[in-house]
């Protein structure tokens, strides 16, 4: 049985509390509480607080926040209990990795009320890359009775350049996670806040309308025609900028060029062949705005 | 005598890496301990996700001196190199001694290599150790330079029940561990990370073992598979149900847990009606879940989950949320399973277009239209309907467009037939559908259907004479294509269906069917194809215990491209040589072949030309030559029919006059004509053998 000293918080009650609970907990172990990018991106590492930061300069750089993460291709028209084009990843960023990182995380989930004497916590091989930041590293998805519940990463290439030192990168899929936590079957019943309190929302009063239209959009509606040009725009700024050397506002335009081009791909104009290339391109946008966060520091 | 423990403790190791990474720190102790002169009487590797573990029995507590000679200049060699050999030993030329060689008197010196306490030398083997175990993927962990498969925690090192003075830093890339940011090897571990995560101190490998069991880990691999099986067994038998037999899985999940707990889990029926190798394939790659089955052998609406934990419910909470994850899954596979059957097969097959097979030779879509051709072509050879085989072959690849495939690739063709059953194609298209990737490997299950058959065989020739023809072929271990398992395909749909065909024009219809540009000569292709399936033939043969020098043996004759025929030939040549006339007469090619070829060499010329029958001095070799004359159309006649035993009676009938030749005869007549005549004879009867087989060839 777990040894007597081990702290498992009670169950939450709501979606919020999830987060409340993990701010709080990586704001004690030392990590600055940021807020999400106000960009569109696909994922928490998009953020320059992980992405840029995980380079350099600071040797050391402990970071937590969450991010609204936008995958316009898994919209479904807010039909499917398990799957949305928006949803909320909570990210931790710590360089470098602490030697007990593992223990860490595990706290984290205690203070999430997963009680190891009850369930079956796992660490299973899972080697991440994201191709369109030039980024991998190895790790496992962490497996609470058989769910992923955590993508745990120690960061070895952010845009083509080695991690020294490295990082390790914690993500939680929160709508997963609370589902579970929570125990509904349909992510739109999750209670957003407190059920007992007055007017509380669930996270369909929230979100479902947005997800349908956003899917509309994001399938049908989108003009593809304006996507190709924006992309080339953000291209076209992102080599602009980094001629000036401003690698902040070039790393803004590189997002927006991958977030165009996740757009374009949902909205099926982009053929396999082509989708190869869409992807270089923005990799090699990131690539260089990486690299001149480095070398203009 | 004294013992030698050591545990390597990380971060969770990927399953895949474990058996091996123990056999490797295993491989290179004892290795380093050997080069050290270091004896000992058995050495046992360990692994469980965190910690790789070695012990090594019967080491002596203390190394003796080693006595090593060096072999230096000769005696009478310049100063200057003798010079130089004391100078490599530490040695005076007093302390040397001199010795009678065959190449005279050389200078020798006896190194003693003083010898220590064992203990004294085992930092280095541990050093060793941790430096060149060859992780297949490994990374640096927050400042550290030395990569690893996960962060490394500690090392205990206990060498006769003491602590073992080594130190490392894996901030250094020899991990030297004199400087500031090095740790010491410890003689404690930790259990199981939540069971028991205190820490344990440990007095040698018996202890260690019993004190991790303690704290909840099974030490040894092979136990907690023994411990999973059973478990599932037991379970499943209380439950009226059977396990599906997963070596694999059983495999990976021991590299999963370190104190395996089995709990029982239910399928939503809803979920049953979805084709069963899909609903075990989801299990099985996403959750590595076991599958059950009720007496029938049908898959059950149960499944078997390995937990690494104890809880204390029981398993309640893990069985409810692996139950809907499972749910989950399952949603999204019976989804795919319902949308897809809304597409015919048909209409998908234009989606292969932009699916590129390879960029020199098309997409896959083109790949189709050849295989269809092929398929076609070869359908009357083999017995099968034209019309089935093309379109079986134009749907084979359809399924790859599917949701289903898209999630699960390994279930290509499979759902194929599924798909193709559902919108009422013949059963026969349907079954080819899902066998054209057939065989996939020596011990694979090959096709039978002659509708599978042929669109079985069209892939892969297809395949072939692609990328032959673009110059793609296999070299040494590097086969990114997979040609040697086609071409392993195509022999054994062949020869396991008993098919007459001609490879020769199959790879040459196969060439024909590309219509691309840049493609290298259609002959060069084919015979090259023709001299691979060979190689290949050869190989497979060999596996099955087939001699290689009768293989050789028929495939020197040369001209065959029937596999069939060709191995029709080798088991014709086997018999004969079994029976006693058959190794008679290879007694007799020998000793006519050493005889032509020692008088050749006196002679000084290649082959003695044609027999002069008009030369001949004795019944016996007239005889000889006249049943060689008289047997020689005959043979011709069986050899193109095929007839490759009726070739063997014919040379069996031979005994008797080639017997008679060599009792009575001397071949080596002072008459020089006479000789000459003789010799001719017996290259005559050489010749003649080697038209069925190249006797030369044939060993023992």
């Amino acid at each position: 049985m777990p040894p007597r000293d081990l702290v498992v918080a009670p169950p939450p009650k709501s979606f919020q509390e999830i987060i409340l609970r993990l701010q709080n907990f990586w704001a004690a172990q030392g990590c600055l509480i940021l807020q999400p990018y106000d960009m569109e991106v696909g994922a928490g590492t998009s953020h320059p607080a992980t992405t840029l930061r995980s380079l350099g300069p600071d040797r050391v750089w402990n970071v937590a926040y969450v991010q609204p993460s936008r995958r316009p291709k898994d919209g479904r028209y807010g039909e499917n209990p398990n799957r949305l084009q928006h949803y909320y990843q909570f990210q931790v960023l710590m360089k470098p990795a602490p030697a007990d990182s593992q223990d860490l995380y595990l706290r984290s989930l205690y203070a999430l009320g997963i009680d190891p004497a009850l369930h079956d916590i796992r660490f299973v091989e899972d080697d991440w890359e994201n191709p369109t930041l030039g980024a991998w590293g190895l790790g496992w998805e962490v497996w609470c009775d058989g769910m992923e519940v955590t993508q745990y990463t120690y960061f070895q290439q952010v845009g083509g350049i080695e991690c020294d030192p490295v990082p390790v990168e914690l993500t939680y899929g929160l709508e997963r996670l609370a589902m579970y936590l929570l125990d509904v079957k349909s992510v739109y019943d999750l209670p957003f806040n407190d059920p007992q309190t007055p007017g509380a929302k669930r996270y369909g009063d929230v979100f479902l309308r947005a997800e349908r239209e956003y899917s509309a959009y994001n399938f049908e509606h989108a003009d593809a025609a304006i996507l190709l040009q924006h992309f080339k725009d953000a291209e076209q700024e992102c080599k602009a900028l980094l001629e000036r050397r401003l690698a902040l506002p070039a790393y803004d335009q590189a997002l927006k060029a991958g977030h165009t081009f996740n757009l374009l791909d949902a909205r099926g104009v982009i053929s396999v062949v082509e989708r190869a290339a869409y992807i270089g391109r923005v990799r090699d946008l990131a690539r260089a705005c990486c690299r001149l966060w480095l070398d203009a520091a | 005598m004294a013992e030698f423990l050591l545990e390597l403790f990380s971060e969770e190791i990927p399953a895949r890496m474990q058996a091996r990474a123990a056999e490797d720190l295993k491989t290179l102790v004892t290795g380093a301990l050997k080069a050290a002169g270091l004896a000992f009487d058995r050495a046992e590797a360990f692994v469980t996700p965190r910690r790789l573990a070695l012990v090594v029995d019967g080491l002596p507590a203390v190394r003796p001196d080693v006595v090593e000679e060096r072999k230096g200049p000769k005696v009478d060699a310049p100063q200057q190199a003798i010079d130089g050999f004391l100078k490599a030993t530490g040695l005076t030329l007093e302390q040397c001694e001199q010795r009678d060689t065959p190449k005279g008197k050389i200078w020798f010196a006896n190194l003693i290599i003083p010898g220590g306490p064992t203990a004294d030398l085992l930092p280095e083997v541990i050093r060793k150790a941790i430096l060149g175990l060859p992780w297949p993927k490994s990374m640096r962990a927050a400042e550290e330079v030395v990569r690893w498969v996960r962060p490394l925690h500690h090392v205990l090192a206990l060498f006769d029940g003491k602590l073992v003075p080594f130190r490392y830093d894996l901030h250094r890339p020899d991990i030297d561990g004199s400087g500031e940011g090095a740790k010491a090897a410890v003689d404690s571990t930790v259990g199981h990370r939540f069971l028991a995560p205190g820490r344990i101190s440990v007095a040698g490998f018996a202890d260690y073992r019993a004190k991790l069991r303690d704290a909840y880990v099974v030490l040894d691999r092979e136990e907690r598979k023994a411990l999973i099986k059973a478990q599932v067994e037991q379970q499943a038998k209380a439950a009226g149900l059977a396990l599906r037999d997963d070596p694999g899985l059983l495999e990976e999940v021991a590299g999963l847990v370190e104190w395996p707990v089995v709990h029982l889990g239910r399928i939503d029926d809803a979920f049953m009606e979805v084709p069963e190798e899909v609903l075990v394939t989801s299990m099985r790659t996403h959750q590595r879940y076991f599958a059950l089955e009720g007496a029938d052998g049908t898959l059950a609406p149960r499944f078997a989950v390995v937990a690494n934990t104890e809880t204390k419910d029981g398993g309640a909470t893990v069985i409810a949320g692996n139950e809907r994850v499972l749910r989950a899954r399952l949603s999204d596979a019976k989804f795919f399973w319902d949308q897809d059957r809304k597409t015919p097969l048909e209409s998908r097959v234009k989606d292969l277009e932009p699916i590129i097979f390879h960029a020199r030779l098309g997409s896959v879509a083109q790949k189709v239209e050849r295989m269809a051709a092929l398929s076609a072509w070869l359908a009357p050879k083999l017995g099968a309907d034209p019309a089935l085989a093309d379109r079986a072959a134009r749907l084979a690849k359809a399924d790859l467009t599917s949701g289903m495939v898209g999630e699960f690739p390994e279930l290509q063709g499979l759902m194929g037939r599924y798909y193709a059953l559902a919108q009422g194609e013949p059963p026969a298209v349907a079954e080819a559908i899902a066998d054209h990737y057939k065989p996939v490997g020596p011990s694979d299950r090959c096709p039978t259907a002659p509708v599978s058959i042929a669109v079985a065989l069209a892939d892969k020739l297809d395949t072939l004479a692609g990328f032959f023809a673009i110059d793609e072929k296999p070299t040494g271990s590097r086969d990114p294509y997979a040609l040697r398992r086609a071409a392993l395909g195509v022999i054994r749909l062949i020869t396991e269906n008993k098919l007459s065909l001609s490879l020769r024009a199959a790879f040459g219809a196969a060439w024909d069917a590309y219509r691309v540009d840049g493609l290298r000569d259609r002959t060069v292709v084919v015979e090259e194809l023709l001299s691979f399936i060979a190689d290949r033939l050869k190989v497979a043969m060999r596996e099955k215990g087939v001699r290689h020098d009768l293989i050789d043996a028929v495939f020197a004759v040369g001209g065959e491209d029937d596999l069939l025929r060709l191995l029709g030939r080798v088991d014709a040549l086997a018999a004969f040589l079994g029976s006693e006339d058959g190794a008679n007469l290879l007694t007799a090619y020998r000793r006519a072949g050493n005889i032509v070829r020692i008088e050749g060499k006196k002679d000084g010329v290649e082959a003695f030309g044609e027999v002069d029958p008009a030369r001949f001095a004795m019944a016996q070799e007239r005889a000889l030559f006249e049943r060689l004359e008289a047997d020689a159309q005959p043979l011709r006649a069986a050899l193109a029919a095929g007839d490759f035993a009726g070739a063997m009676t014919t040379l069996a009938g031979w005994r008797k006059d080639v017997d008679a030749f060599f009792d009575a005869v001397l071949v080596n007549d002072p008459d020089l004509a006479l000789r000459r005549n003789r010799l001719a004879l017996l290259e005559d009867l050489a010749r003649s053998m080697d038209a069925v087989a190249d006797f030369s060839r044939v060993e023992g």
